[in-house]
């Protein structure tokens, strides 16, 4: 047994990966986790409440997964969809009838986001209850802030795309509350005296016309597969530094 | 099938139930944490994680994100194995629902256009709550709470957030969900829709408990005065109140601050107040004017 081990792993392939042993000490800790690059997102050491699931109760890093959950049944559904008028709902039909475990895709897909936009919810009321919102972390507070509304627009801009009349109306009553902009909406207050019509309104920048159709189909996808997961993204990555940078999982300041 | 049973077993309904599960479980965990801490303050031991010492990531903390993740892929592939997507007719322009609903998370703001204009409902009132979300840091001067859970230490923050979280934001969302049926009609989840009741709901606008028309230019007029005295007195009423109670807490404000405070205070609280001007006294608009209504 020991034999197959050591050819497993004294080798020239094993160790270009993994470079060397792992022996339980403090210096091997470490670099497991600075030697890892997905691993060195956390400090070599944490405090001991950073581990306690009471505190945090890891809404954060659950919120993280889902978006990688997310992202990974998303780019599997995205190989069988259409962003078409024409084609989307014969592609849900599809994925229902004709993909291999097309339902539990877009089942893991629908009610990961469901999950998503409930845990980032309860993830800043924990923030909120825990004050840890107070100094010096205010500004990782605000991106926190904007990425909870990018879950909701993720979300959202998803809702359409199955062109089904579940999300064709949502989105038409969405979208509806666009046109009430004050000065920007063709019905809000103020906006006679810009010229705003139907036809130039902050609704026909978001649809792509007037109503909803294949123009507004094509902005829910890009918005929804590309645009916002990159915006989210690049956030996530500032949220996650300042993370670090404002001194880890908040505490009492009395140290 | 009951329709009770049947609402909350609707498959993008069951998000629903799994959210007032989660959220109240956490709400009950904060709260008992909050305090738990403030009996040891009183009692002068160290809040939970004050003496904190430092361990390795790797791997108390390594270890535990991985059950953690391992349960959560659990609990959504279960989840996804038992309930189906919900996949509607294909869509048709010509054929409206009724209700027609927005997604659940934004039910909450559907649910305000019964009581205010879409401009207020659909676009002000939600930009103010994310212009407010991230001001709170800015505006929350109190050093005390920093880091562990707590409710003496700061009990206005904590009673005005839950109260906009809470009560206007979720319970909001799920009245959408489940106690709102075809047009926008009140149904208690074990009622069965019926899409020709109609209720007959006589409302008025403010001016007229007074005699007065509000599209003329006296109700006009009026409508002007009650918002602008609600406006103005909540922001001079509390001001006067502190200088005479705790002037030092208006000092370390500053003006930027407070008038900031008070303006997203009394913007929340219009909200109670006109559903119940509504509900209540059958009041639709408090003022009316050329341009917009409120």
């Amino acid at each position: 047994m020991n034999d197959l081990f050591d050819k497993v792993k004294k080798n020239l392939i094993w160790k270009s990966v993994f470079r060397r042993d792992y022996r339980d000490n403090v210096r091997d800790r470490a670099l497991a986790i600075f030697g890892n690059v997905f691993l060195h997102l956390h400090p070599v050491k944490v405090r001991e409440s950073a581990v306690k699931l009471r505190y945090t109760w890891g809404m954060g890093g659950i919120t993280f997964l889902a978006f990688i959950i997310l992202t990974i049944t998303g780019v599997v559904l995205m190989f069988y969809y259409h962003p078409s008028v024409d084609q989307a709902y014969s592609d849900m039909k599809d994925l229902e009838f004709q993909v291999p475990y097309g339902v539990i895709t877009r089942n893991l897909h629908r009610w990961g986001a469901h999950f998503m936009v409930i845990v980032v919810m309860i993830h800043m009321f924990r923030v909120f209850m825990t004050g840890s919102y107070k100094a010096p972390r205010q500004f990782n507070w605000g991106i926190g802030v904007i990425l909870l509304v990018l879950t909701f627009l993720l979300s959202f801009t998803g809702y359409l795309l199955p062109w089904d009349q579940l999300g064709f109306w949502a989105i038409t009553v969405g979208t509806n509350m666009g046109a009430a902009t004050p000065l920007l909406g063709y019905q809000g207050p103020f906006s006679e005296y810009l010229h705003i019509t139907p036809y130039n309104d902050i609704r026909f920048a978001l649809l792509g016309g007037a109503t909803v159709g294949g123009n507004a189909l094509l902005r829910s996808y890009i918005w929804h597969c590309i645009a916002i997961p990159l915006i989210a993204t690049v956030l996530m990555v500032v949220h996650f530094w300042r993370v670090r940078k404002d001194g880890g999982i908040s505490r009492p300041q009395n140290h | 099938m009951n329709p009770f049973i049947e609402i909350i077993t609707q498959p993008d309904n069951i998000a629903i139930v799994i959210m007032i599960l989660m959220v109240s479980f956490f709400m009950v965990w904060a709260f008992q944490q909050a305090l738990e801490n403030d009996k040891l303050k009183t009692a002068g031991y160290a809040v939970e994680g004050e003496n904190d010492k430092d361990v390795d990531t790797y791997k108390p903390l390594v270890r535990i994100e991985l059950l953690i993740s391992l349960a959560v892929m659990l609990f959504l592939t279960v989840w996804s194995i038992g309930v189906d997507a919900p996949l509607e007719e294909i869509a048709n322009p010509t054929l409206t629902p009724n209700p027609a609903k927005a997604p659940w998370y934004f039910l909450g703001l559907q649910e305000l256009l019964v009581y205010f204009d879409p401009w207020l409902a659909g676009v002000v009132l939600p930009s103010l709550i994310v212009v407010g979300l991230i001001a709170i840091p800015y505006i929350d001067i109190n050093p005390k709470g920093n880091g562990y859970y707590t409710f003496s230490e700061r009990k206005y923050s904590i009673l005005i957030f839950s109260f906009g979280f809470f009560i206007l934001w979720l319970l909001l969302i799920v009245i959408g969900v489940f106690d709102r049926g075809p047009g926008w009609l009140w149904y208690w989840p074990w009622q069965e829709w019926d899409a020709h009741r109609v209720v007959f709901e006589p409302t008025k606008d403010l001016s007229n408990l007074v005699g007065v028309e509000s599209r003329s230019l006296a109700g006009f007029i009026i409508g002007a005065i009650v918002v602008g005295a609600y406006m103005i007195g909540g922001m001079v009423w509390p001001y006067k109140y502190w200088q005479k109670k705790n002037p030092e807490l208006l000092q370390q404000l500053g003006m930027i601050r407070y008038v900031t405070i008070v303006f997203l205070f009394i913007t929340m609280m219009s909200i109670p107040i006109k559903m119940i001007l509504r509900l209540i006294f059958l009041i639709k608009y408090v003022w009316i004017t050329p341009w917009f209504n409120v």
